[in-house]
């Protein structure tokens, strides 16, 4: 593995768990929205990045190459993308119904105000 | 080729369209009549597939043509078409079901929205159950995921809110620690294909990735399970939610993540390499915990579709607990109990839906002398109860049964005792629903005999009537998961 690679997976790593962090230690739910966004994207470099071949072209046979990278991890993330924009989409719209409903979005204020409404 | 050529493919894509269907016709009963009509075919569909794996065996289609393992294909063998025949069985009876339960409980307006998710939440399940390509697998398991947040999030409680995003959260979280494992196995070995990738896994020497990708796909799949002690999502969502939703993912949206993790042991990684990680181990306490914590939970709730949650907990401990026993009986009763508890518990959320509508909640206090007002609810909430504690004559003994002899195969006596205590707290929790409501004079005196609509009431009995018949005749379902599970270890290193 070169120093780029082993680069690479540093920083995957780094948003993978900061962003399973900011999802378990924040109360705001829009700030929980925002950590797991970041840890899928980590996901989506762990598959992009392996897919650079030092020296390899676009898939376009030519007599001038004869390195290839796989474009098959891109179409894959462009798929893991589309997903995670939906999940981004609903858990945002989720967020404003609660909103509307209890007029905080802090995690403790929700359960003390359901507590308070029994 | 001719037309049943294609049934693979069909059984998901009938359900998915009809989706955008549904939406296109607006009309709540156009939508209804559409989404019932494709769940009804992708029942027929999910029967001829049956038929098929058990006279030619697997069943594999390539999607437009192209060849496995470059192109995406459908695989179904004696597990899947189990799953399918559960999960398509479970909507057909859900749907209608579902016309007078909704129409308490969500804006009319938004009808034809619900049917639509539905559609989508069946269509993700049936995919997940017939895809042989991993990568499918994940997006079909967040297509259903994201369609039943949706469904959740109807619950007329505000609650029902909190919920889906909770579940939302932990949900996602564990769809991509799915997607982790998947993206490390793919660099291993260069594949999505599961077949492909399992030859391929046999030929690597670097057992380190592949082990970790056992770890991040056990542990997301059981976060999609709700194995205990991962299971928070569960309670709340499955008592907020409509009832028509609870009946339907309750039976099936956990059960589909067994598959999928019973899937990628047995027929990826090879049931060697997984237990050889302790994977056994850590399932089997676990599930023993799940049994034993989780029951002692239902008892004291005071909220009957919450009691009904957590006993869902419980009953996913007996399933693992069949998984981690690394033997063909053990497996065997996984996979009856999955058939068996999902149809168990799909009849009592439906009969709890229908004493929700009419008593107006499913407090234990709003239950108080049901027999008087509504006794055939009452008796089958009873039967589906005698189910969940596996007493003889109903489907939940015949997978309990199954257990115990997985459990006396290996001679651990201990642990065969450990199923009957459990067994005896799901006595306790079924205990509180007839004391209340056979013991208890009702809170209003005056209240009259009235039953749920016909509509409601007709398939929630069918359904408990079925767990009772499969406790009797038990060759179609134990059959079935003895044959699958066969296959599955046969086929496994």
């Amino acid at each position: 593995m070169n120093q780029f690679g082993a680069l690479s997976y540093a920083i995957t790593v780094f948003l993978m768990v900061a962003g399973l962090y900011i999802v378990i230690a924040r109360n705001n739910l829009i700030k929980t929205l925002v950590g797991l966004s970041i840890f899928q994207t980590a996901v989506y470099l762990l598959y992009i990045a392996p897919a650079k071949l030092p020296g390899g072209t676009a898939p376009v046979i030519s007599a001038e190459f004869d390195a290839y990278s796989s474009p098959l991890p891109h179409v894959l993330i462009l798929t893991a993308i589309v997903v995670g924009v939906a999940t981004m989409a609903l858990g945002l719209a989720i967020v404003v119904r609660i909103y509307e409903a209890y007029g905080t979005i802090e995690e403790d204020e929700i359960l003390n105000r359901d507590r308070e409404a029994r | 080729m001719t037309l049943s050529a294609h049934f693979p493919v069909l059984q998901v894509v009938v359900p998915l369209v009809s989706a955008p269907l549904a939406v296109l016709a607006r009309r709540a009963t156009a939508a209804y009549a559409i989404v019932m009509f494709a769940s009804w075919i992708a029942f027929g569909l999910a029967i001829a597939l049956t038929m098929q794996v058990r006279s030619e065996g697997v069943v594999s289609y390539p999607i437009g043509n192209w060849p496995p393992p470059w192109g995406i294909e459908y695989r179904i063998d004696a597990l899947s078409s189990f799953v399918l025949l559960l999960v398509s069985a479970v909507a057909a009876v859900v749907l209608p079901y579902c016309r007078r339960s909704i129409e308490h409980e969500v804006p009319r307006e938004q009808h034809y929205l619900f049917y639509s998710m539905f559609a989508l939440c069946l269509a993700g399940l049936l995919g997940i159950a017939a895809t042989g390509d991993a990568f499918n697998a994940f997006v079909f398991i967040e297509i259903s995921a994201l369609a039943s947040y949706v469904l959740i999030a109807l619950g007329r409680d505000r609650k029902a809110l909190v919920a889906s995003y909770q579940y939302l959260i932990l949900g996602t979280i564990g769809a991509t620690f799915f997607v982790i494992g998947i993206g490390m196995l793919y660099l291993m070995t260069g594949t999505l294909n599961l077949a492909d990738m399992s030859e391929r896994l046999a030929a690597t020497s670097d057992l380190r990735p592949v082990l970790t990708a056992a770890a991040f796909i056990t542990v997301g799949m059981s976060l999609k399970l709700a194995l205990f002690p991962l299971h928070q999502w569960l309670p709340n969502a499955y008592t907020y939610a409509p009832s028509a939703v609870s009946a339907f993912i309750a039976a099936t949206g956990t059960k589909v993540s067994i598959y999928v993790l019973m899937r990628f042991y047995f027929s990826v990684f090879g049931a060697g390499l997984v237990f050889e990680l302790a994977v056994g181990e850590v399932l089997l306490v676990l599930s023993l915990a799940a049994m034993f914590i989780a029951s002692a939970i239902a008892v004291v709730q005071s909220d009957f579709k919450k009691l009904l949650a957590y006993s869902s907990v419980a009953q996913v401990g007996y399933i693992t607990l069949g998984l981690s026993l690394e033997s063909v009986s053990g497996l065997t009763a996984s996979i009856v109990h999955l058939v068996n508890h999902g149809m168990t518990k799909a009849g009592l959320f439906m009969l709890v839906g229908g004493a929700v509508l009419v008593t107006g909640g499913s407090g234990m206090d709003r239950l108080a002398g049901l027999r008087r007002t509504m006794p055939l609810t009452s008796f089958g909430i009873v039967l589906g109860g005698l189910g969940l504690i596996g007493i003889p004559g109903t489907a939940g003994f015949i997978s309990k049964w199954q257990l115990v002899l997985a459990a006396m195969e290996r001679q651990e006596w201990w642990l065969v005792f450990a199923i009957v205590a459990s067994s005896l707290l799901a006595v306790a929790y079924v205990w509180r629903f007839v004391e209340v409501a056979y013991f208890r004079e009702p809170s209003n005196p005056a209240d009259r005999r009235r039953e749920a609509p016909a509509t409601m009431l007709v398939p929630a009995v069918m359904v408990i009537a079925a767990s009772i018949y499969f406790g009797l005749d038990s060759s179609l379902t134990l059959g079935g998961a003895a044959t699958a599970a066969d296959f599955l270890l046969g086929t496994s290193r």
